[in-house]
Order: structure tokens, then C-alpha cells, then sequence
């Protein structure tokens, strides 16, 4: 899932408050699981920023409202009736829920209520960690299931480096060594071999390298 | 034993139904303080329903902190059933507190604005 983080309540309080009528607008997906963005956490920070403008003797309105999910038009389309009684919004979604909610309310101000920090898994609750940095070119077949490009500080592809020590990394002890999970996996899997194969020069365009990225499937286009 | 007459108790099956959002709640509809009583720490029938609230009454106390209402009037303490003065003490104590403090500056802006 994708994984954020609360932002500051002093920080939203900042950048709404020249506003009157503010929609808070949780999502219901990733940012729901990782509790930073859900219907719980519109009602907090709706409730909060209620009682913030009234001690400070405005009248500001403030409603909640939480999509199923703030990435496809048919969801942000259950707004549009209601969108116009507002004069800016406050997405506890995602970057890519803000955006979409940007691009689709062209004059509404939309501003980001939580930090939108990675691809990741609940290690436990109220533990995050990243998996995946959606390079666009998965080579977790060769790596044992274990990912060097978001898990090894440096990316590399045929490790480990010299930094590895007892199985942490060098920036930092709590920091697992990718590549020595991935050898330790490998051995599991009774695949030791593989590791000996020098991995290829990967084809970095489908990273962030070669600028914004589309994924186009015809077969499923209407 | 006695209590102040207006503590309003607000029955849940353990502290671990409290949730930050019922704290605030109560907040933004003019209470000038609010508690939970659980019970001792190590002793809840749901192993850790009162170590929950304690972490909700403290987050609940870092946002009324952050929007000038003032996080100590949102308190968490632990006593076992059997402890009815205790219980009365604490009313009083947190009575007293919340007294030093004044009204809730939220029931004073809605008065104002009404």
C-alpha cells in the first residue's frame, strides 16, 4: 500500500487559514490502513480545527466527508454536487489522491492534510516499512522475492558492499542488509547459485529517471 | 462518599472503548475537562484496554495543547473497582483542576458567537 503520515495539525492550521468553507476529504484505501488518512482521521483533524477557528472567534465551516478512494474519477465525481458550498479542500489522501482531486476541481483549492511517504507493509501496528519503489522493471524473481533497489541504500544490484556488517546496514544498525537477506533467502531456497549469476545492467528508464511514467493497456480500454 | 454534582459519568465496557475522537467530541460540545478511570495498569480484563486509553487521552492532550485549549484538562487514571473513595478523590482532584483552569474556551467562543 501506499504509506503516509499525519502532517502537523499547525501546518494545515497555516495553509487554510485564510479560508471559510473547508472540506476535510479522507480515503478509504491505503491511507485508511496506515491511519493517516481515513474517516477516524478526518473526524480528529475536523474536530481539532473546529475548536481552533472558534477559539480564535471565526466561523469557519467545516465538514467531513471519506471516498472509497480519491484516484478514480467515479469516486471524486460523488463530490461534484456538494464541492461548490466549499471554497477549499483538504485531501487526507495520498499525493496522487491531492493531485486527482486537483486536476479534477480545476478552481478549488486542494491542499495535502498527510505526507505521502512510500510503498510499504504494516510490520505491526503502528510500524510502516517500504517494499517497493515502483521502478517499473520488478527483478524480485532473481533477488529471492527480496528488493535491492528499495531496500539497499545505495540500490545496488549486485551486492553486498563493503558496508555490511553482521547483517545491518551501514547507515544504520536497525537497517537490515538487503543483500544479505536476499543470500540468506536464496540458501533458503536452496538456490545459492543464482547469487553467483552477475546481475545485468538494469534498464533504469522505466524509473523516475525517465521523467513521469504511463502504463497504457488497450485491452481493457472502453 | 461524595463526588462533585457535575462530574457526568459516561459508562463504556472498559477504557479501551475511549477513543481520541470522543475526547475531542466532548470538547467541542463544551466540556471544560474530561477523564478516563481504568483500571489499575497490568489489571484489564482486556489485557491492554486502559494502556490504549492512556495513549488516546495523550493524544487527545497533544491536540488540545496544539489548538490553545490546553491539554491538561483531558486526564487518565487507574484505580481498581474496589476503590470508591479513591474514586471520590480523584472527582475532586481533577474538579479542582479544571476549576484552576476556568471554563473550556470553546463553550466561551460559542456563547459569544451565538
Amino acid at each position: 500500500m501506499i504509506v503516509a503520515d499525519r502532517k502537523p495539525i499547525e501546518e494545515i492550521i497555516e495553509e487554510i487559514k485564510e479560508h471559510e468553507k473547508i472540506l476535510i476529504l479522507g480515503c478509504n484505501e491505503c491511507v485508511t490502513v496506515c491511519e493517516a488518512g481515513g474517516k477516524k482521521e478526518v473526524g480528529v483533524l475536523a474536530s481539532a480545527l473546529r475548536m481552533y477557528f472558534l477559539n480564535q472567534g471565526r466561523d469557519v465551516k467545516l465538514d467531513e466527508i471519506t471516498l472509497e478512494r480519491q484516484c478514480d474519477h467515479e469516486y471524486l465525481e460523488e463530490i461534484r454536487d456538494v464541492i461548490d458550498q466549499y471554497d477549499a479542500v483538504v485531501s487526507l489522501a495520498c499525493g496522487v489522491g491531492v493531485q486527482f482531486m486537483a486536476e479534477k476541481y480545476h478552481t478549488m483549492p486542494v491542499y495535502p492534510g498527510v505526507n505521502t511517504c512510500f510503498l510499504g507493509v504494516t510490520e505491526k501496528r503502528g510500524v510502516w516499512t517500504e517494499r517497493c519503489q515502483a521502478c517499473g522493471q520488478c527483478i524480485l524473481a532473481r533477488t529471492g522475492g527480496i528488493c535491492p533497489v528499495s531496500r539497499c541504500a545505495k540500490r545496488i544490484l549486485n551486492g553486498p558492499c563493503g558496508g555490511s556488517t553482521q547483517g545491518s546496514c551501514e547507515i544504520n544498525k536497525e537497517i537490515s542488509c538487503a543483500w544479505q537477506l536476499i543470500i540468506d533467502r536464496l540458501k533458503a531456497l536452496d538456490r545459492l547459485d543464482d547469487y553467483e549469476q552477475i546481475d545485468p545492467i538494469k534498464d533504469w528508464s522505466t524509473d523516475r529517471a525517465g521523467g513521469p511514467r504511463k502504463v497504457e493497456r488497450e485491452d481493457v480500454q472502453q | 462518599m461524595q463526588y462533585p454534582s457535575d462530574i457526568n459519568i459516561i459508562l463504556v465496557p472498559c477504557t479501551g472503548k475511549v477513543d481520541v475522537l470522543h475526547i475531542l467530541h466532548a470538547f467541542e460540545k463544551g466540556a471544560d475537562g474530561v477523564y478516563a478511570v481504568g483500571c489499575m495498569e497490568g489489571d484489564c480484563h482486556y489485557n491492554s484496554g486502559n494502556l490504549r486509553a492512556r495513549k488516546r487521552v495523550e493524544q487527545a492532550q497533544s491536540i488540545l495543547e496544539t489548538i490553545g485549549i490546553g491539554g491538561e484538562r483531558a486526564q487518565m487514571y487507574n484505580l481498581s473497582s474496589s476503590e470508591g473513595p479513591r474514586f471520590a478523590q480523584i472527582a475532586a482532584e481533577m474538579d479542582e483542576k479544571i476549576r484552576n483552569l476556568g471554563p473550556n474556551p470553546i463553550k466561551l467562543a460559542k456563547k459569544k458567537a451565538a
